[in-house]
């Protein structure tokens, strides 16, 4: 086929918007499994969980140790590292959240604050604080589709990424302890004094968070090859103000929130703004806050008196 | 010295979310802003050190008031992600302006902080949080502080007072970052992220939210307990965030939080005038 010069221009155009679109999407669903975890602690009970970054970035690690010590495949280290993310986020609400349920929202934020900086230090103790790599367990080949090209770790993540999201739908539409915790988030008294055991829910919801990120640690591990003490950090900021941006408190809206926030921040860095990446995340976050604090998916909330 | 320089930020934090209930994670961005608008004055312009704080405090409140009108509509959380989300920005924004030295830093400020320019400005503050605390001032930023909507009810113009509140809270965090910099002599913009404005939080916290003798306590403490702390160095931040929520979970209106001084005097003179009478 014998294609003219502007038509071939063009095909390699979109091929090059296409890509941008996959980097975004595979950067976004990172950012929504994190975010789904803020989301959904969000919603019961109002809680910032400034440590969920940290669980993220300990699932990363989780990996990279599974991988390196015990030469497991990539099924087995996913699993393992949000096994133990899931004790470790049950663990830590049970121990330190829990307490404080009562107690005035700022403590309640500080002690999170408080359990992020012991798990980063913790981290930096055991490993040190520079980036260690992640050991292959998943090759990389590159595919090519027409003029496109995306690596097969891509397609790992966004594959997981779905079946993991899928899954939590599944799980909140169609399961017990899923109608126990929207209705816990719809109005936690209520729910309680209809007989759910509210603990129970918290530690399921707390679980459940943990995972996906834990997931997301893992798939990101592999993904930049590189795993840090404080990769939760700029992380589990980004997953928050994506969760922020779809509406906190609500499912979809923190995928959503995800996704579109990595397209954001891939077509910033493609559009020249790459030295500004990390504030693009925190400008979508204040116009959002200004223009609809809800969120995009978010209703909006009646200020009673 | 340090100490005093990080009281007068902390007083205005005090000011801003322990008296007015204002949620705010992006102090340390002010901080920031004073600290180099006060160095590029004295560095490169040449300024007389005074003038140069002052300036850079006006500049942080400026910045505060700016920030204060669109966002202090928010309330609680969002007013904190959103504050947390500016300080973000401001530290991005500095660590790529060409005039702010970038990533490497701005160096060869020259110093000018000692320890009784500090002391005075520590004792000016004190003094003006210590009046505004008791004026009309300070009953309006309780009011909103307990409960916003019936302040508003009441007829205080609550947007006003929480700006004003604002504006002043970042003064003295741009007065106290000028300090830092004539201090230091070298600022680095990551220095001024939300791990900046979260210490300072917990000075403020730990001492009692909305006591000024405790944000003193708080922030001499906590200033100074690294240093006594050094023997476990590798260890010191583990045992800080432990530290932190043990904190939460057992005293959580801080060291002197509640604790009033002027009634416990009072009780002091009725119990010394029962005696004697």
């Amino acid at each position: 086929m014998n294609l003219s010069g502007s038509t071939r221009n063009l095909s390699l155009e979109v091929a090059m918007l296409l890509q941008q679109i996959i980097n975004g999407l595979t950067l976004g669903a990172t950012y929504a499994l994190i975010a789904l975890g803020y989301t959904m602690v969000y919603g019961i009970i109002q809680l910032i969980n400034f440590a969920h970054g940290d669980i993220y970035m300990i699932g990363a690690f989780i990996g990279v140790a599974v991988v390196a010590i015990f030469h497991q495949n990539f099924f087995l280290t996913l699993a393992t590292a949000m096994l133990a993310c899931v004790i470790l986020g049950v663990t830590i609400e049970r121990v330190a959240y829990r307490p404080l349920r009562r107690a005035p929202r700022l403590n309640l934020l500080i002690t999170t604050i408080g359990v992020s900086i012991f798990l980063e230090t913790f981290m930096t103790v055991l490993k040190g604080p520079q980036p260690t790599g992640f050991p292959t367990v998943l090759k990389n080949v590159t595919l090519r589709v027409g003029e496109l090209e995306f690596s097969s770790i891509q397609l790992v993540i966004l594959l997981v990424s779905l079946v993991l999201m899928v899954g939590l739908q599944i799980i909140i539409k169609y399961t017990k302890i899923g109608k126990a915790m929207r209705a816990a988030s719809e109005d936690y008294d209520t729910a309680s004094l209809m007989g759910i055991n509210i603990n129970r829910v918290i530690s399921f919801t707390f679980a459940i968070g943990s995972a996906l990120a834990a997931a997301g640690g893992v798939l990101v591990g592999i993904y930049f090859n590189s795993v840090s003490p404080y990769m939760g950090v700029t992380a589990g900021l980004k997953a928050f103000v994506a969760a922020v941006l779809g509406g906190i408190g609500n499912i979809p809206g923190a995928m959503l929130g995800g996704l579109l926030l990595g397209l954001a921040e891939v077509f910033g860095v493609a559009a020249g703004f790459s030295t500004y990446k990390d504030a693009i995340a925190f400008t979508l976050l204040i116009i959002i806050l200004l223009v609809r604090p809800t969120g995009l998916l978010g209703r909006p909330i009646q200020r009673k008196v | 010295m340090l100490v005093g320089i990080y009281i007068i930020a902390a007083l205005g934090l005090n000011l801003i979310t322990g008296v007015c209930g204002q949620l705010t994670f992006g102090h340390a961005a002010f901080l920031s802003i004073g600290a180099y608008t006060a160095a590029i004055l004295t560095r490169d312009f040449h300024m007389p050190f005074l003038a140069s704080l002052i300036l850079g405090g006006l500049m942080a409140a400026l910045f505060g008031v700016l920030l204060g009108i669109p966002v202090l509509k928010l309330t609680g959380d969002y007013l904190g992600i959103a504050t947390l989300g500016f300080g973000e920005i401001v530290r991005v924004a500095f660590t790529n302006m060409k005039i702010t030295g970038g990533a490497i830093g701005l160096a060869a400020i020259p110093r000018a902080s000692n320890l009784i320019n500090v002391t005075v400005f520590v004792i000016l503050a004190v003094v003006a949080m210590v009046l505004l605390e008791n004026s009309r001032f300070g009953r309006a930023l309780r009011a909103i502080r307990e409960d916003e909507i019936a302040a508003g009810a009441m007829g205080i113009n609550t947007m006003w007072y929480k700006i004003q509140a604002f504006g002043i809270g970042c003064f003295l965090a741009g007065i106290s970052g000028g300090f830092y910099a004539h201090l230091l002599q070298y600022l680095n913009p990551n220095d001024f992220g939300f791990l900046k404005s979260f210490e300072i939080l917990n000075f403020v916290v730990l001492g009692g939210l909305g006591s000024i003798p405790g944000t003193i306590v708080g922030t001499t403490v906590l200033t100074l307990a690294p240093e006594f702390l050094r023997f476990v160095q590798e260890y010191r931040m583990m045992i800080y965030g432990l530290l932190l929520v043990l904190m939460m979970i057992f005293r959580p209106n801080g060291l002197l939080g509640g604790v009033n001084f002027r009634r416990l005097l009072r009780r002091r003179k009725q119990k010394a005038a029962a005696i004697s009478g």
